[in-house]
């Protein structure tokens, strides 16, 4: 592996929602080691661009192409983009009642690990895993007894969702919005989960509406989508630029 | 997503075989002539044919219920065989048959207590029933060291007629329905189990039914009497080969709860379901009802019912003595063309009586699942309580879930609670799954155990596992 090779090539990418086009031509590279910033006001495609990566249902890509780790990503089913390493922090997570944290865990782990030709984790060793990547983080052991983001408060389902990440290992994480309704020590709490996930041959997109969350988490890149296209690619000024004079300024 | 999920319903029955063995069977069809043949098959007592051939006047004057929320194919009694019976070795006739044996050893049921003994399976005693007869039963000298009888009901129709006849039919009278009737007249093994005054049943006890031949129907009678302030748990599971046609089962089990007993009553109903396109599968119209008899009795049922074409189950409970309790914990998954009408009755007597139903029904593919429920509060049920919770959670949208609840409050001091609910297994749901590397398939058996969750935990660990496994493998192929 390695550092600094492309590891997300996104190459003219339209898609559409209910047949109405939000992406009208998306032209983004990440290497390896790399955190990407998308911002952009509501409106402007950055959720469809993370549902797109990641395969949602309902999200029709109409032109354009995207590899991962060179492999061509679209033709992969959701799950399939999961074991090749690609994590998304939902926006909005999902409530699995019934279905402890730890029992969604395991299958989600053991699922992985199938798919890459791994004998599945011990009961021992995936309870010592579990442990380990809750210490990491910080978090109440009671915290992997409940049920999947039931009964969670905004920044709780947040939390749980950086703990699967680190569960989970990805190569390239999607960060959608993670910072909406957070308060700002949860927001701290958030990104210093990220930052000590990262390494060098791990990647990031980080999407956000605001800037807050980037002075916590700081980017390498950053965008403006605007529209469906990416009107702006600079360096970490841009965000300060864009807290300064808001998105209106900025285009392509 | 509907089509994603309509494959990861079609399913994969493994239970589907068929055991090549000799057997004996009556001549096909119903009259008395049959009865009296069964009978004497049986070797019984002068009382107990009268008993049958009493029901099956009733049952010739009676037709079958029409009330269920269901499409039942018609039925030609005549068309039945009643009695069918691997055959024995003349020569040994105590030993199982190899091949009797080899077919419970692939379904997992511990028909040798060696094996259980040396610490492989749990500690379990079991009476396994194929087709028409009891195979065997486990254990039965250790626990007559406590008392206790475990054993088929032939067998305790031989050897202990005064219980049999004591309470056989004194909660199901032969003429309660139709196909009570009809298993009253033609019944042929199941289990007996009498656990006398103030013993606890040291492990838990288990029927196991097999249907092997074809062009048969099983009618199986069991009957549980649970002497004051004993205490037993009790498991009950069933398997079918897979076939086109329809076969019948109806059974009956009666349940007697004296003062300050313990009865818990679990099932796994895993009849074949037919296949993908509804054809064959198991007719599986059974009556399953207790009684609380005394003062501070307790009976739960707990059911999870995945298999037969069609299900018409209503395990009950009559609360007649003050302060007992009864719950039903149900979880009925039905999928392709699967049809389920399943629920319980309530009916309070005593005063302070307690019941409790949650009820789980789980609908994939193009199959119907209706609870029905019936809670009857009597005028002398002063502070007696109900409270029910009927779920119903839809994949797909060719399916139909729906709920039948009747409450009859004639006590003023009686407090009824119901609640009801329905969902489906949303996209966001999958995704959210799929997204984290779970495969569909497995995604939709994470969901539909969490949903069912409060009911699993009823049942004893290793029924509980199976029941969890049952419940992902049946919804194989709902999505895909």
């Amino acid at each position: 592996m390695i550092m600094n090779e492309v590891l997300l090539d996104i190459k003219g990418l339209h898609a559409s929602v209910e047949g109405k086009e939000i992406l009208h031509g998306v032209d983004l590279q990440i290497r390896r080691g790399e955190v990407h910033a998308v911002m952009g006001p509501n409106g402007a495609g950055k959720s469809t661009l993370s549902a797109v990566l990641t395969g949602r249902p309902g999200y029709e890509v109409t032109a354009g192409s995207v590899s991962f780790a060179g492999r061509d990503l679209l033709a992969m089913t959701p799950e399939e983009r999961s074991w090749a390493g690609l994590f998304l922090s939902f926006q909005y997570p999902i409530e699995i009642p019934g279905v402890s944290m730890t029992n969604f865990l395991k299958a989600a782990v053991q699922a992985r690990r199938k798919a890459a030709g791994l004998p599945e984790l011990s009961a021992a060793e995936f309870l010592a895993l579990i442990k380990q990547k809750m210490a990491l983080l910080k978090m109440k052991p009671e915290f992997a007894k409940r049920e999947v983001n039931v009964g969670f408060s905004g920044g709780e389902k947040k939390r749980g969702e950086i703990f699967q990440m680190a569960m989970l290992d990805p190569v390239l994480s999607i960060l959608d919005e993670t910072d909406s309704g957070l308060d700002v020590d949860a927001l701290k709490i958030v990104a210093e989960g990220v930052n000590s996930l990262k390494t060098p041959q791990t990647s990031a997109i980080i999407i956000t509406h605001y800037h807050k969350l980037l002075e916590y988490i700081v980017p390498d890149v950053v965008h403006v989508l605007k529209e469906g296209r990416i009107v702006r690619t600079g360096g970490r000024e841009l965000a300060d630029r864009i807290e300064a004079e808001g998105f209106e300024g900025i285009d392509g | 997503m509907d089509e994603k999920l309509v494959d990861i319903t079609s399913k994969q029955y493994k239970e589907g075989f068929v055991t090549d063995v000799e057997q004996e069977y009556v001549p096909k069809g119903l009259s008395e002539q049959i009865i009296r043949q069964i009978s004497a098959i049986k070797q019984e007592p002068q009382w107990l044919l009268e008993f049958r051939l009493d029901a099956f006047r009733k049952w010739q004057k009676m037709t079958p219920p029409t009330w269920g929320h269901l499409k039942l194919p018609e039925i030609d009694f005549q068309d039945i065989i009643y009695y069918a019976a691997p055959k024995k070795d003349a020569d040994r006739p105590k030993e199982i048959d190899p091949k009797l044996q080899e077919t419970f050893d692939k379904l997992g049921i511990p028909i040798s207590e060696r094996e259980v003994l040396a610490g492989v399976k749990s500690k379990v005693a079991v009476d396994a029933v194929f087709d028409s007869v009891s195979v065997t039963t486990t254990f039965r000298k250790a626990l007559a060291e406590k008392g206790i009888i475990f054993c088929s009901f032939s067998e305790a129709v031989r050897e202990h007629p005064e219980l049999v006849r004591k309470y056989l039919a004194t909660v199901v009278p032969s003429g309660d329905n139709f196909y009570a009737a009809l298993n009253s007249a033609v019944f042929s093994d199941g289990s007996f189990c009498y656990i006398p005054k103030g013993v606890k049943c040291p492990m838990d006890l288990s029927s196991y039914f097999r249907i092997n031949a074809s062009g048969t129907g099983q009618f199986e009678r069991t009957l549980i009497v649970a002497d004051e302030g004993s205490q037993v748990s009790y498991m009950e599971g069933c398997t079918a080969p897979m076939r086109d046609e329809h076969q019948l089962h109806a059974a009956v089990v009666e349940i007697v709860v004296e003062a300050g007993a313990d009865v818990r009553y679990s099932t796994v109903q895993n009849w074949y379901p037919g296949d993908d396109q509804g054809r064959g599968g198991i007719l599986n119209l059974v009556t399953k009802r207790g009684i609380c008899k005394g003062e501070g009795s307790h009976l739960s049922w707990t059911q999870v019912e995945t298999g037969s074409a069609i299900t018409w189950k209503y395990p009950s409970t009559i609360l007649k003595g003050d302060n007992s309790a009864s719950e039903f914990y149900s979880v009925a998954l039905t999928n392709n063309y699967q049809q389920a009408d399943t629920g319980t009755k309530m009916i309070h007597l005593g005063r302070n009586t307690k019941s409790r139903i949650i009820s789980k029904g789980i609908s994939a593919g193009h199959s119907q699942n209706s609870y029905r429920g019936l809670v009857r509060m009597n005028p002398g049920a002063a502070g007696a309580r109900n409270y029910s919770q009927c779920d119903s959670l839809l994949i797909g949208s060719l399916c139909g879930a729906h709920t039948f609840p009747v409450i009859q409050n004639s006590c003023p001091k009686a407090i009824v609670e119901h609640e009801a609910t329905t969902s489906k297994i949303s996209e966001d749901q999958l995704f959210y799954c799929n997204q984290r590397g779970i495969p569909p398939e497995e995604a939709v058996g994470l969901i539909v155990n969490g949903y069912a969750k409060e009911v699993l935990q009823r049942l004893p660990m290793e029924f509980a596992i199976e029941a969890q496994k049952l419940l992902s493998v049946s919804l194989e192929g709902s999505i895909g």
